[in-house]
């Protein structure tokens, strides 16, 4: 449990000072607001329009697809440290898979569910 | 020192707990989703930690089983909300009653 | 490492063929014009009927074997019990795609990814069917119901239909939850997910002093309770029968059920046997609650979607009978399948035959007089109807009766009283429509819509169970053989 009561008290103290200094900064500093002030920060540019704006549908069917193929790469991985013992036959499965993959790429695109406008 | 596997199994129940808790008394369509991926995270942590604990690595398998079936029930639950937000305006399961005996 | 690559491919044979037509399907369509897609049937009928070849003759390949056939290091089998299941699934899948066609181009609905997601979940009942590992069972679960949710939602954007479908997809998926977490429970307390494993382990043998076996069994049942709408977890039946289009419907009641009982049988006695004293008067108890609840339930609806829904769930019971008395009971419930499926799927066979596209023949009153205006439809009706209420002579009575003698010889009494007293129960909801057809005066002309690939469906599901109900034996001696 030794080491877990270090991070405990390095947990404990970095709040502490965090907050101590923004409470010191709020209590002694001066305050004069502009309405550049207090403007909602995005790096220094002018921020555009509201943060609780509703988004097009299509961000959500390109996320959905994004969704997809992306998790069906995991099986990449465990077959990536292997592939040397299972040879040309793990080699031909995974074109397999891919080429499954590549089948619902095809719908996709025919579909026209990549097309922006 | 080394964190005892049943503290992960203690973690993966809290976590499918509160999720159940969710899909019961949460009442928006996307929540409700949200609390389902908890409990589904939550199995996969079991998995995991009780793969590592018996040393052995089917837990670890199946847990890149569920996380691409997951993945295709995410696809196809987000696109069912999406699809009854937009004929019903709203995605609070309790809106959606035209089925009742 | 041996072990993974001793594939053998023979035993995924029929889920890959049906996988293939359906790609072949899905990507074809993208080609086709609207007027065209009525093709894509055709060729999906080619895909169950060639699944259904090779499962026919695997069967007989395997039928006299000692020891079955196992691939893919033992996850998956090949035996006459997972053949015959099979062949019940591509016969539903073929049957289901005659009703399609029709009722899609009316409903302007005609999509390639109709039969393509039909041939998917198919292919998933098919692995369930042979599944030996709590993962494939997972897998092949997943793989008969995300195509299913899609489907109940096809008639998008009618509202009921993509309710339908969202209620079936979140209940769907919180049951999964708690499959897999029964899973891997069972998994944390043996150390394994193979069922050959599972079956020979000390928590198995002992199933009692092993709280996380225990709670995993448990888990596993409430997971797939959910799927094969078992009381008290079937509230979802009735709204997703009633709002997924008629011919998901006829499938979802036929193939699903079977796939569902495939997969209980295998994780119980495969799996799970030797704890069979944890499970068994559970799933006693839930079968009669099943049948009573599901039964009660159809009395009181007037929608005759939620009826056959709520009986549906009736049958569920009955069935759990059959699997609870494992050797012939296995027998019994594949029969009574053959026989419950051929039924349902010619009662909305009917259901489809007497909608034009505006009207549907949902309500009960508009059963009215039917017998009026068409008599050969009120007469199938009658049939099906009859033999879901499980008159003799009729095949519903047969299968009734080969369910109940193997439960008795399995020494559940008890359950068989139960059942019996449902049965009786069950014949005034199922005669209400008859009477309505028969003896009362119509109110207004029945939408009707003629359709010679229903007609072909009807024949077949008439015949089938007009023969299993003449020659009841031929067919046990059969699967038995």
């Amino acid at each position: 449990m030794v080491p877990y009561v270090a991070i405990a008290v390095l947990f404990v103290l970095s709040t502490g000072v965090a907050v101590m200094i923004m409470m010191v900064g709020s209590l002694f500093g001066p305050r004069r607001p502009t309405p550049r002030k207090l403007m909602p920060y995005e790096s220094g540019m002018v921020p555009v329009g509201r943060a609780m704006q509703r988004m097009p549908i299509r961000f959500y069917l390109i996320a959905t697809l994004f969704i997809i193929f992306d998790i069906e790469v995991i099986f990449l991985f465990p077959w990536a440290l292997v592939y040397r013992q299972l040879g040309v036959f793990g080699l031909l499965e995974m074109f397999t898979f891919l080429a499954l993959l590549v089948a619902g790429f095809v719908y996709v695109w025919r579909k026209g569910a990549l097309e922006w406008e | 020192m080394i964190v005892p596997v049943s503290y992960y199994l203690v973690l993966g129940a809290i976590l499918f707990s509160i999720g159940v808790t969710g899909v019961l008394l949460r009442r928006n369509a996307i929540m409700v989703f949200m609390s389902i991926e908890l409990m589904l995270n939550a199995v996969n942590l079991s998995f995991v930690a009780m793969s590592r604990a018996l040393d052995s690595l089917d837990g670890q398998v199946f847990v890149f089983f569920v996380m691409t079936v997951a993945a295709a029930e995410v696809a196809v639950g987000l696109a069912l909300i999406v699809a009854i937000f937009r004929s019903l305006g709203s995605a609070d399961v309790d809106d959606a009653h035209v089925l009742k005996g | 490492m041996e072990r993974f690559l001793a594939q053998n491919w023979t035993v995924i044979q029929p889920a890959l063929f049906l996988v293939f037509t359906g790609l072949i399907v899905l990507l074809v369509d993208l080609w086709l014009k609207e007027e065209e897609r009525e093709w894509l049937a055709y060729f999906s009928l080619v895909g169950f009927g060639g699944a259904g070849v090779i499962v026919v003759r695997q069967w007989l390949a395997v039928r006299g074997l000692e020891t079955p056939i196992t691939g893919f290091g033992g996850m998956m089998v090949l035996d006459t019990l997972g053949l015959l299941f099979q062949m019940l699934f591509f016969l539903v899948g073929f049957l289901a795609v005659l009703l399609a066609p029709g009722y899609l181009t009316r409903r302007r609905l005609q999509r390639g990814e109709f039969y393509a997601l039909l041939l998917f979940s198919t292919a998933g009942m098919s692995l369930l069917a042979g599944a030996q590992d709590l993962i494939m069972l997972f897998l092949g679960i997943e793989v008969l119901s995300i195509p299913l949710y899609i489907l109940a939602g096809f008639a998008r954007p009618r509202l009921d239909s993509e309710e339908a479908s969202l209620k079936y997809f979140l209940l769907g998926a919180f049951a999964t939850g708690f499959l897999l977490y029964g899973t891997a429970l069972l998994y944390g307390a043996t150390g394994t997910t193979a069922f050959e494993a599972l079956r020979a382990s000390e928590a198995a043998a002992a199933p009692r002093e092993n709280v996380m076996f225990m709670a995993g069994i448990a888990l596993l049942l409430v997971g797939l309770g959910f799927k094969i709408s078992m009381a008290p977890f079937h509230q979802w039946t009735p709204d997703v029968y009633e709002g997924a289009p008629t011919p998901v419907t006829a499938f979802m009641v036929a193939a699903t059920k079977a796939g569902g009982m495939v997969a209980l049988i295998r994780l119980l006695y495969w799996g799970l046997g030797p704890a069979d004293d944890v499970w068994r008067p559970l799933l006693g108890v839930l079968a009669a609650v099943t049948m009573t609840w599901g039964n009660v339930g159809a009395l009181l609806q007037r929608n005759v979607k939620r009826m056959l829904a709520y009986s549906s769930i009736a049958h569920a019971g009955y069935l759990l009978i059959g699997v609870l008395s494992g050797g012939v009971g296995f027998v019994a419930v594949l029969v009574y399948l053959l026989i419950y499926a051929l039924t349902n799927l010619g009662a909305f066979g009917v259901i489809l035959l007497l909608e034009d596209g505006e009207r549907e023949a949902l309500d009960i009153e508009s059963y009215r007089g039917l017998a009026r205006f068409h008599p050969g439809a009120a007469l199938l009706m009658s049939v099906f109807l009859l033999s879901l209420a499980g008159f003799p002579p009729t095949a519903g009575f047969f299968g009734k009766f080969l369910l109940f003698t193997a439960g008795i010889s399995a020494g559940l009494t008890w359950l068989v009283v139960v059942a019996v007293l449902n049965s009786v129960l069950s014949v005034f909801y199922y005669a209400r429509v008859i009477v309505k057809m028969y003896m009362q005066e119509p109110v207004e002309t029945p939408a009707f819509s003629r359709s010679w690939l229903v007609a072909g469906a009807l024949a077949v599901a008439a015949v089938g169970v007009v023969l299993l109900g003449l020659y009841p034996t031929v067919v046990v001696r059969l699967i038995t053989a």
